[in-house]
């Protein structure tokens, strides 16, 4: 693929050798172009790129809190259309926690109210900034700093909140989702999102090297093998219309993903095996 | 010490005043002789420290590895960064 | 001038129109929904052109407002109560972020236990938001401060939020007769928005909403500081151009017979109406009384106050709030202002508990022999 030459995130930034999250940015951006507006829910994201009075931001940038982002870019949104500005991309990025458990709500309204935005949810399936807390997107059996294994525990009690599923629910005509490893795929999402009139939804899959324990040169291998294994699905929703984007050509048995990570490390047969049937049936729902 | 008013910033992609490369252990040396020019190693960095043409900005990059562990002809080591 | 007759929160909403702003993100609650009916209305009629968001709560309102602030736009919301409680985390954002966002609020209680009725704890336990707070007495005083607001926080000196409150109930529900200016006056009075520093543009990209250490956080909340202790002079000067436009005159407090008094009532909002006419009632009794509304709660006029009671000796603060235990928030803003005087607290009206004459002659009294310093009127106090 071309891919566009121009970069919008700065280096400099502070986020952790190997983050996904940088380059769940980066490549956006590469994508949207200069034309943008970027909102950010609190979160890694966010402290990892504006330490004042330093900013990695080369479009216009502004962060409020940790739910609000989807309210913010409502009003980002708006007031450019009042300044005959609509052919701005407005792009709100919220980690899994900002977007799923606590800008759930705030979410829902501005996909609700048809604004012309983005939101890309990074998922990296905990509360990194405040130290690897579980949320709603925290898998089953991950162990986290408050869903941690011990004795009598194997770790995260409850499957996986299905934000994109939620999102669709809404009605909205672009949702998909997409995982930093596979860049064509995302970018082109990204293009579909920002072309697309009206709120688009995109939920990737960002490994986190930190959170999840695993060496930094791994990042995008472990990606691979979330989708390779079935784990991490890439489809889209067009118009209500649901397209998988990518399908493994054999795919690999999950328990390959989970020793990769320390966060699953703990996890014995039985739960491997609830793990595999989890994502038999839903790769069998999806049609992968 | 005086902020700007409500601390907005106007330097955008003023981060690059923090060399980052100082956080390395491990540096990548990348080899123009086997690189077949896939691209992984520029899209995946996630500093955008490998440039178009394949030369590796090391005032920013932080050793993290993804570019060598990405390379699917093993043009990129990484060596112990004194 | 058109005058009409009308109620408070229609009053707003004609300052609103006046005002244009850009972009209104409003989510309703008793008393002040009709703010966001009538706004709605003039968007319908196509009497004002603006992006009107029907948010799906007060936290995505103010965010919104924040986020088409920052955008450099004029911005409006309003609120009241519960919905203005849900603001308090992102009240300080928009303050900090300088955002010059013009909000009515509509005082009513806090639960629990939940009471819809008036009194004025929602905007006070908000007074350390950054964000100038103005108490209006009627609809009238509500439009021309709405009004202001907008020249006041839009200022490049202050660039402050502006909250307008008005008595829920008692002011927004009450038909009075109410001056609605001509749009040409206000245009002149309040030219359109031109943001003075950095807002989110393409073509010039800032970033907002930034993280810092404790090497600048303590310096940008100073900022805050500087501006709302500036911004007393931009009031007085909007007021003064006010005057000049539309005839009516407006400042940061309103005394009412305080040069010879003994005991000064002071209070904010409604209440000082009827404590005015009970002035005149007590004085023909031969009592030495008078009334001092506070106007602008935020910035507190610490030297028109002291110049205004320097004759009194003894202060009777009469509020409808209360931090428990420690009498009410103007209570102890006059005791930290105000020196040599003896100030005794009344918590009075909470949750719209009647305020009659006799509320008003049982504050007199226990000013006149005082038994403590906190009173609640109206209620068995337990001793
Ligand atoms: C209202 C509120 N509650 C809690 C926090 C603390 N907090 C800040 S970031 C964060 C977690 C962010 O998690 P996520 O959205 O997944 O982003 P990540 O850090 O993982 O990138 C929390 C709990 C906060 N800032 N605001
Ligand atoms: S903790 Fe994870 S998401 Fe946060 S900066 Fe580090 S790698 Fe990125
Ligand atoms: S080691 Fe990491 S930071 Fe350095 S060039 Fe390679 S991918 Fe980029
Ligand atoms: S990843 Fe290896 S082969 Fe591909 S461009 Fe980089 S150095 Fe060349
Ligand atoms: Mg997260």
């Amino acid at each position: 693929m071309d891919f566009p030459k121009e970069e919008f995130l700065a280096p400099g930034h502070r986020g952790c050798a190997g983050c996904g999250a940088a380059l769940v940015v980066r490549l956006a951006l590469k994508q949207s172009g200069k034309n943008t507006v970027v909102i950010a829910a609190t979160g890694c994201l966010e402290v990892m790129t504006t330490p004042y009075p330093e900013t990695a931001w080369e479009v216009p940038f502004i962060h409020v809190a940790f739910e609000n982002a989807g309210a913010v870019a409502s009003g980002v949104e708006r007031a450019l259309k009042a300044q005959g500005k609509e052919d701005v991309n407005v792009i709100a990025f919220g980690g899994d926690g900002g977007s799923v458990d606590i800008g759930l709500q705030s979410i829902s309204g501005a996909m609700e109210r048809g604004h012309n935005l983005t939101y890309i949810c990074y998922d990296n399936e905990a509360y990194m900034n405040t130290g690897i807390q579980r949320s709603g997107a925290t898998p089953w059996g991950a162990s986290t700093t408050t869903s941690p294994s011990g004795s009598v525990s194997y770790g995260e009690d409850k499957p996986k909140k299905n934000m994109p599923m939620i999102m669709a629910a809404h009605g909205i005509p672009y949702i998909a989702t997409a995982s930093i490893s596979y860049p064509e795929d995302f970018m082109q999402k990204v293009k579909k999102a920002t072309e697309t009139k009206g709120p688009a939804y995109i939920h990737i899959n960002q490994p986190c090297t930190t959170g999840w324990g695993f060496e930094p040169a791994k990042t995008i291998e472990i990606g691979r093998l979330g989708v390779e294994t079935g784990f991490w699905p890439l489809y889209e929703i067009e118009n209500g219309e649901f397209r998988v984007t990518y399908r493994p050509t054999e795919r690999k048995p999950v328990v390959e993903y989970l020793k990769s990570q320390k966060r699953f490390k703990h996890l014995g047969e039985d739960e491997v095996e609830k793990i595999q049937e989890y994502v038999d049936n839903q790769c069998e729902e999806l049609g992968i | 010490m005086t902020t700007s008013v409500g601390c907005t910033i106007d330097k955008p992609g003023s981060t690059r005043v923090n060399k980052t490369g100082s956080w390395r252990t491990f540096k990548p040396i990348l080899n123009k002789d086997k690189c077949v020019e896939c691209d992984n190693c520029y899209i995946f960095c996630p500093e955008g420290s490998i440039n178009q043409e394949y030369g590796i900005d090391y005032d920013f990059c932080k050793g993290c590895g993804i570019c060598s562990n990405e390379c699917p002809v093993n043009a990129i080591e990484m060596e112990i960064d004194n | 001038m058109t005058k009409k007759v009308m109620t408070a929160t229609a009053a707003i909403s004609n300052a609103v129109r006046l005002a244009k702003p850009d972009v209104i993100p409003v989510y309703p609650i008793t008393p002040m929904t009709k703010v966001a009916e009538y706004i709605a209305d003039y968007v319908a009629n196509g009497e004002l052109d603006t992006e009107y968001i029907r948010v799906e709560s007060e936290h995505s309102a103010m965010s919104a407002a924040i986020g088409a602030s920052s955008t450099g736009v004029r911005t409006y919301t309003a609120t009241s109560s519960q919905g203005l409680m849900y603001m308090h985390e992102v009240l300080f954002a928009a303050a900090g972020m300088r955002a010059p966002i013009v909000m009515g609020d509509a005082n009513r209680s806090i639960s629990s236990p939940l009471c819809i009725m008036n009194d004025q704890q929602d905007s006070i336990t908000q007074r350390d938001a950054g964000w100038m707070q103005f108490y209006a007495k009627d609809g009238q005083e509500a439009l021309d401060l709405t009004l202001t607001s907008f020249k006041v926080a839009e200022n490049e000196n202050v660039l402050l939020p502006a909250m307008v409150c008005i008595d829920g109930f008692i002011i927004t529900h009450t038909n009075e007769i109410v001056d609605v200016p001509e749009q040409e006056d206000v245009d002149r009075f309040l030219p359109p928005y031109v943001p003075k520093y950095s807002y989110l543009d393409p073509e010039k990209p800032v970033t907002v909403g930034s993280m810092t250490d404790s090497k600048y956080y303590m310096d940008a909340r100073y900022g805050v500081e500087v501006a709302m202790n500036k911004s007393v002079k931009v009031i007085e000067d909007a007021f003064k151009e006010f005057k000049d436009i539309f005839g009516r005159e407006h400042d940061l407090i309103e005394t009412y017979k305080c040069e010879d008094a003994d005991i000064i009532f002071i209070g904010l909002g409604s209440v000082c109406s009827t404590v005015k006419v009970l002035v005149d009632e007590m004085r023909e009794k031969g009592e030495k009384v008078g009334m001092l509304r506070v106007v602008s709660y935020r910035p507190f006029p610490s030297e028109k106050i002291n110049e205004a009671v320097k004759n009194a000796s003894k202060l009777a603060v009469i509020e409808k709030d209360i931090s428990f235990g420690m009498g009410g928030a103007l209570y102890q803003d006059l005791k930290t202002t105000v020196e040599g005087k003896e100030i005794i607290d009344f918590v009075i009206g909470l949750g719209g508990r009647d305020i009659t004459p006799s509320t008003i002659y049982e504050v007199l009294e226990r000013t006149k022999n005082p038994s403590k310093i906190i009173n609640w009127i109206g209620i068995e106090e337990d001793d």
